[in-house]
């Protein structure tokens, strides 16, 4: 059974047990338009909540990525690499990275969907 | 314009045998003894165009190219106003064409004199101790500024200062000069008037900050009022205070970069001192420093000597050389030009009418156009797109929809601070029937934009090239021609 959660800088964590997989919504591929690249870490590498993990480069603008959780990558969405604007298509289906969640508890610190799209408006 | 011509490569008008040229035989069957592996296999793959053909070609092209010369050029962030015919006079001068780059300064005085000339004035317009006119751009400029304050915290033998503040409405190029001179990026916020946050600017300044970058007015045409505290913080923890100057434009006459308590800037000289800009380029970003720092400034200097003559000098605290010689001399002599015949009223009601055209065009359209900061802007403003979201017109939209009405679309989508950027700068250079007309204009597009929105969503209508894939041309760009 997995739950979804929001960070307020624009990513989701899709939780399932301890492996969290990590894209940005669909509100900020909206908001950056057309994704021309995506920088993505290697597996095994470490990630911590609140640094960034990679960027994403659109037409408009280049953004970090923030890590929701501190973890360790255990999967890249390499389709991006050659695909990037698939982000665009449907961000929850192209998500970026999975990682294997460290400490379960940094998760009550983020939104819930009601909260995340409270602060979209 | 004529789209047979326009919409074809010159390779697609080719015919084989097909030539614009028509020579005698030169009765040499022998071929040349050349070795094997030089002698191509192949012949070149080249265009058999006749020469009617390759005239048309190149002449309906060049007409579909748009500039200040050809139209309304409301480009926000990049000063595109009119280049004073005068100007290129000058520069094409046989005496300015013929010198060469090496030549002997006793044997160059009177181009050294139109250096030091231009230093001076810059010097005097922008508040400044001393300029260098040797960076070939704005960005190269402000690379070369903060080389100038590396070498002076060096100087100093302090080695610890590896961080660069910038707003988050800065240019891009803040950052990417910062990174390129292999400093730290430390991001301050903006308030909601616009203008940067000195609360959450205290914290960031420490000993590991060499300088901070500011554009002023700012990338949203607002002032920044909060400069003489935001100087006396920086220079409180050992930093130096860095002018962006690509907003100098409104400040012409009126305010000082020095004055302000800056200690380095840049001049875009394609931007405020009307040379040519762009592709019609080449560009010049000119270095000032406050008294003090001289020294610093990138080889080679022109200086006066006491006899009233003028030298080229090398100083060994110089951070070294960031070009060949001195810069982009004719530009240099373009923009000299501009000064001389503005004059000193003249320079100063540049700065003004800029401001003034600026909002006269904001307040006409704030109705219609979602206007984000309100009150007196300068020589620019930014819109966050249309006042009337509820019609999915976007700014890009807009922007498109003005092309089918002659005129170059504003930025948009820059500054990153709202969602819809449309950001305009109309210039000192513009008439009042000029900003009359496409005041209009805009008026019509949001009108349009809600009783047919499909006339502006499908835009442009009128032009060579209707709607790109410009991502995809940017992500897998198709430079070479092969039938």
């Amino acid at each position: 059974m997995s739950k979804i959660y929001y960070a307020p800088t624009h990513e989701y964590i899709i939780v399932d047990g301890n492996i969290g997989t990590i894209g940005i919504t669909d509100y900020a591929q909206h908001a950056l338009g057309n994704v021309v690249y995506v920088d993505m870490p290697e597996v095994d590498d470490e990630v911590e909540a609140g640094q960034d993990f990679g960027a994403i480069e659109s037409v408009k603008a280049a953004s970090d990525l923030i890590s929701p959780v501190t973890g360790t990558v255990i999967e890249i969405n390499d389709a991006l690499a050659d695909n990037p604007r698939l982000v665009n298509q449907d961000p929850m289906a192209n998500w970026i990275i999975k990682v294997e969640i460290a400490d379960p508890s940094e998760l009550d610190s983020l939104l819930d969907a009601g909260a995340y799209a409270a602060i979209c408006k | 314009m004529n789209r047979k011509y326009y919409s074809k490569l010159i390779f697609e008008l080719s015919h084989p045998g097909r030539h614009g040229y028509s020579l005698p035989s030169n009765g040499l069957d022998t071929p040349v003894d050349l070795p094997e592996t030089l002698s191509r296999k192949t012949p070149p793959d080249l265009p058999e165009v006749d020469e009617p053909a390759v005239v048309r070609h190149y002449n309906n092209m060049s007409t579909n190219n748009f500039g200040v010369d050809t139209g309304f050029y409301p480009l926000g962030s990049c000063t595109m106003k009119y280049n004073p015919k005068i100007n290129e006079e000058i520069a094409s001068h046989s005496g300015m064409l013929q010198l060469h780059p090496s030549t002997p300064a006793v044997a160059a005085q009177g181009a050294l004199m139109i250096y030091y000339t231009l230093q001076w004035m810059l010097s005097e317009i922008g508040g400044m101790a001393e300029f260098t006119l040797n960076p070939f751009a704005g960005a190269h400029g402000e690379l070369t500024g903060l080389m100038v304050i590396r070498a002076y915290h060096r100087s100093r033998g302090d080695f610890r200062r590896t961080k660069v503040i910038i707003p988050d409405s800065a240019h891009g190029t803040n950052p990417a000069s910062a990174a390129v001179a292999g400093l730290e990026i430390v991001e301050v916020r903006s308030r909601p008037d616009g203008t940067v946050d000195v609360d959450d600017l205290r914290p960031l300044l420490d000993d590991t900050v060499a300088a901070m970058m500011m554009t002023n007015p700012n990338t949203l045409g607002i002032f920044e009022k909060n400069i003489p505290e935001i100087a006396e913080l920086v220079h409180g923890a050992g930093a130096l205070l860095y002018y962006d100057g690509a907003n100098l434009n409104p400040m012409l006459g009126v305010a000082r970069p020095g004055d302000m308590g800056f200690d380095v800037m840049h001049i875009n000289l394609h931007k405020t001192f009307s040379t040519p800009h762009g592709g019609g380029g080449p560009g010049s970003g000119p270095v000032g420093v406050r008294a003090g720092l001289e020294q610093f400034l990138p080889n080679p200097r022109v200086v006066r000597r006491p006899d009233g003559s003028f030298d080229i000098i090398s100083s060994s605290d110089a951070l070294g050389r960031i070009s060949a010689t001195l810069g982009n001399y004719a530009i240099a002599a373009r923009a000299l030009a501009y000064i001389l015949s503005m004059g000193r009223e003249g320079i100063m009601m540049a700065g003004r009418l800029a401001t003034l055209n600026a909002n006269y065009i904001k307040e006409s359209l704030k109705d219609l156009y979602k206007l984000p900061i309100e009150g007196v802007c300068k020589h620019e403003f930014v819109f966050d797109g249309l006042a009337d979201k509820s019609t999915g017109v976007t700014t890009l939209n807009v922007a498109k929809r003005l092309l089918d009405h002659g005129y170059h679309a504003p930025t948009i989508y820059f500054p990153l601070l709202f969602h819809e950027s449309l950001m305009i700068e109309p210039t000192e250079t513009e008439s009042l029937e000029t900003l009359d007309e496409f005041i209009a204009v805009m008026r019509e597009i949001a009108r349009e934009a809600s009783e047919t929105p499909d006339i502006v969503r499908d835009a442009p209508h009128d032009t060579p090239i209707g709607h790109p894939d410009d991502t995809q041309a940017a992500l897998t760009p198709v430079t070479t021609y092969t039938a």
